[in-house]
C-alpha cells in the first residue's frame, strides 16, 4: 500500500542487530588492516611499483597466459574425448579412458613435471626403425611444462564432463537418436551443448587453478610470471616486493577470467528459464494465440 | 487387405531378472492406426521401444517392411547393428515421447531444424521452411522462436510430434503423448494427431486416452503382463471384449 499520495513506498530488506554489529566491527578491522599493510616499510611498495610493468615481468606474464591458455586448450579437448571414452560400450575405450585418469590424477603434478622434463634418461630415443628421434632435442622445458600441465589437466576435466554429460536427462539423447542422428551428432548438437551449463562454472574454476599452476614450472626453469620475479630478486635480494608483484598480476588475471566465466555462463544458461530471452517472436503475443486458437479450430 | 508395413514377432524383453514382453507378436498395416493399451507396467511402452531399436530384444524379430531391424542375422544368433545402421533404420520412424524431450536450448524451430540438417544434410534456409509449415500444421505457427521452457505442454507436444515429422516418417510411435499433460491440454494434442491419422499416417499409439482409440483407431491390441491379451477392432472390442482381463481393465478405465 502507498501513502496518501498514491505513491508505493520503498521497500528495505530487514536488518538484523548482528549485522549492525558487524559493521562496526568489520569496518575499522579492516581499514586498520589497509593501514598497518600500506604504511609498513618492509612491504616497500615504492619498490613494488617501479618492477610492475618492467619488461621482464611483462615477458613472464605473456608466457604464464601462454602456458594456461594451450594447456587449458589441450586439456579440455583430451577431457571431453577421454569423458566420452569413459561412458563408452566398449570396454576397450572405456578401460583405456579409466586408466588414463587414474595414472595422471593419482600423481603430482610436480612429479609429473620433472619426469617429462627428464624423459631423456628413461628414452634416449624415441620412434619406429629408421625413424629415430633424439628426446633431448625436443623435450624443451617449454614442451615439458605443456605436457605435464596438459595432460594432468585432462584427467580433470575428464571427470568434469563426465559429470555434465551425467547431468543431461537419458531423454535428450534418445529423441536425438530417434530422430536418426549418429552417435557423433547426438553427442555434438544435443547432449554437449546442454552439458556445457554444469561444466563451465568447475572448468572456470580449473582455468584460474591452471593459471596458479603455471608457477610449478619455474622449477624446469620456464620463463614464466613467477621465474622472471624470481631471477630479478636472486640479482637484487628484493624477495617480499617482486613476490607481490608477482601475487598482484596473478589477481588481476583471476579476477578478468572470474569476469569472463560470468559472461560464458550467462550465454550457456539460454532456455533454461521461463522467461524469454533471446528474440522475441515478430507479433505481439496477443495477436498470436489468436491466430493458434483459430488454427487449432481448423485442425479440429 | 494390405501388407503389414511394421511386423514384431515373438518379442522377449528383459531387465535383469524381470521379463517385460514374452513373446509378443504386433502387425500394423500401412496407414493404419495401431492403439496400444493396457495397465502401467504391462510392457506396452517397452513395446514401442522395441519396435525402433531402442532397446535390445532377447528374442524375437522387428521388421519394418522386408528389412530386419536392429539386429543382422548370421547363421545362428543376431549381431547388433552399428550406431550407423540403427540411426540410418531410425530415421524413418518417427517417436514422440510422454515427457516430449525437447532440445531445451534450442527454439521450436531449431528442435524441428536440426534432425534433417544434420542427418538429412538440408541446407538451414531448407530445413528452416519445413520447420515452420510444420508449426503451422500443428496450430504453432507464430511459435517458432520460442524457447521449450516457454511453452505449455501441450505445445511441446505439439512441437515434438512437428520434429519427428520432420524426418519424413513412414510410421509414427507415440508413447504415452498426453499422460504427462493437464487436462485441458490434451484435446490440443489429440487434434493434431487425429489430423495426422485422417492425412494418412501410419502411427502406434500407446495411450490410456480410449475415446480416442476408440474414435480414431483401426486397431486395438491390450496387452497385460506383457502378453497380447487380445487385439480387435476398436468399437468392437470396447464394447464387447471376449476376454475377461480385457473386460476388468475397461472396467476400471471407463
Amino acid at each position: 500500500m502507498g501513502d496518501k499520495t498514491g505513491i508505493a513506498l520503498a521497500r528495505k530488506r530487514h536488518r538484523s542487530r548482528g549485522e549492525m554489529l558487524g559493521w562496526v566491527v568489520a569496518v575499522p578491522v579492516v581499514l586498520a588492516m589497509i593501514v598497518v599493510v600500506a604504511t609498513n616499510e618492509n612491504f616497500q611498495w615504492a619498490t613494488v611499483g617501479s618492477y610492475l610493468t618492467v619488461p621482464a615481468i611483462m615477458e613472464g606474464l605473456a608466457m604464464t597466459l601462454q602456458l594456461t591458455f594451450v594447456c587449458m586448450i589441450i586439456g579440455i579437448v583430451l577431457g571431453v574425448v577421454l569423458a566420452v571414452m569413459v561412458r563408452s560400450k566398449s570396454p576397450l575405450l572405456s578401460g583405456l579412458a579409466a586408466a588414463y585418469i587414474w595414472f595422471f590424477r593419482g600423481t603430482p603434478l610436480l612429479v609429473q613435471l620433472i619426469f617429462w622434463f627428464n624423459l631423456a634418461a628413461l628414452f634416449p630415443d624415441i620412434g619406429i626403425g629408421a625413424m629415430q628421434l633424439d628426446v633431448n632435442s625436443f623435450i624443451t622445458p617449454f614442451f615439458a611444462a605443456v605436457l605435464g600441465l596438459a595432460l594432468h589437466e585432462s584427467a580433470y576435466m575428464a571427470e568434469i564432463v563426465r559429470s555434465g554429460l551425467l547431468a543431461v536427462d537419458d531423454g535428450q539423447k534418445e529423441a536425438a537418436e530417434a530422430l536418426g542422428m549418429r552417435p557423433r551428432y547426438v553427442l555434438l548438437t544435443v547432449v554437449l551443448p546442454q552439458a556445457m551449463r554444469s561444466i563451465i562454472p568447475p572448468t572456470g574454476n580449473q582455468t584460474i587453478g591452471m593459471l596458479k599452476s603455471t608457477s610449478l614450472v619455474s622449477v624446469l626453469g620456464v620463463a614464466e610470471l613467477l621465474h622472471s620475479a624470481q631471477i630479478i630478486y636472486s640479482r637484487t635480494y628484493e624477495t617480499i616486493p617482486l613476490l607481490i608483484v608477482a601475487s598482484l598480476w596473478y589477481l588481476a588475471m583471476t579476477t578478468v577470467l572470474s569476469i569472463g566465466q560470468y559472461y560464458l555462463e550467462r550465454y550457456f544458461d539460454k532456455g533454461s528459464a521461463r522467461r524469454p530471452r533471446t528474440k522475441k517472436p515478430a507479433a505481439p503475443t496477443g495477436a498470436i494465440s489468436i491466430i493458434a486458437d483459430t488454427s487449432e479450430r481448423t485442425l479440429r | 487387405m494390405s501388407v503389414p508395413i511394421l511386423t514384431a514377432r515373438g518379442i522377449v524383453k528383459s531387465f535383469g531378472e524381470n521379463t517385460v514382453l514374452k513373446g509378443v507378436d504386433f502387425d500394423v498395416e500401412a496407414g493404419e492406426v495401431a492403439c496400444v493399451i493396457g495397465p502401467s507396467g504391462s510392457g506396452k511402452s517397452t513395446l514401442l521401444r522395441c519396435l525402433n531399436s531402442m532397446e535390445e530384444i532377447d528374442d524375437g524379430e522387428v521388421r519394418l517392411g522386408e528389412e530386419l531391424l536392429g539386429y543382422r542375422k548370421e547363421r545362428d544368433h543376431y549381431r547388433r547393428l552399428s550406431a550407423r545402421r540403427l540411426a540410418a533404420q531410425r530415421e524413418r520412424i518417427g517417436m514422440v515421447f510422454q515427457r516430449f524431450n525437447l532440445f531445451p536450448n534450442m527454439t521450436a524451430i531449431e528442435n524441428i531444424a536440426a534432425a534433417p540438417m544434420v542427418v538429412a544434410r538440408r541446407t538451414k534456409e531448407v530445413a528452416r521452411k519445413r520447420a515452420l509449415d510444420l508449426l503451422e500444421q500443428v496450430g504453432l505457427g507464430g511459435f517458432g522462436e520460442y524457447h521449450p521452457a516457454q511453452l505449455s505442454g501441450g505445445q511441446q507436444q505439439r512441437v515434438a510430434i512437428a520434429r519427428a515429422l520432420a524426418m519424413d516418417p513412414q510410421v509414427m510411435l507415440f508413447d504415452e503423448p498426453t499422460s504427462a499433460l493437464d487436462p485441458e491440454r490434451v484435446g490440443e494434442v489429440l487434434a493434431v494427431m487425429r489430423q495426422l491419422a485422417f492425412d494418412g499416417m501410419t502411427m502406434v499409439v500407446v495411450t490410456h486416452e480410449i475415446g480416442f482409440a476408440r474414435e480414431v483407431g483401426d486397431s486395438l491390441t491390450f496387452i497385460d503382463h506383457g502378453q497380447v491379451v487380445e487385439v480387435g477392432r476398436p468399437q468392437q472390442m470396447l464394447a464387447h471384449p471376449t476376454e475377461a482381463r480385457t473386460r476388468s481393465f475397461l472396467e476400471k478405465v471407463l
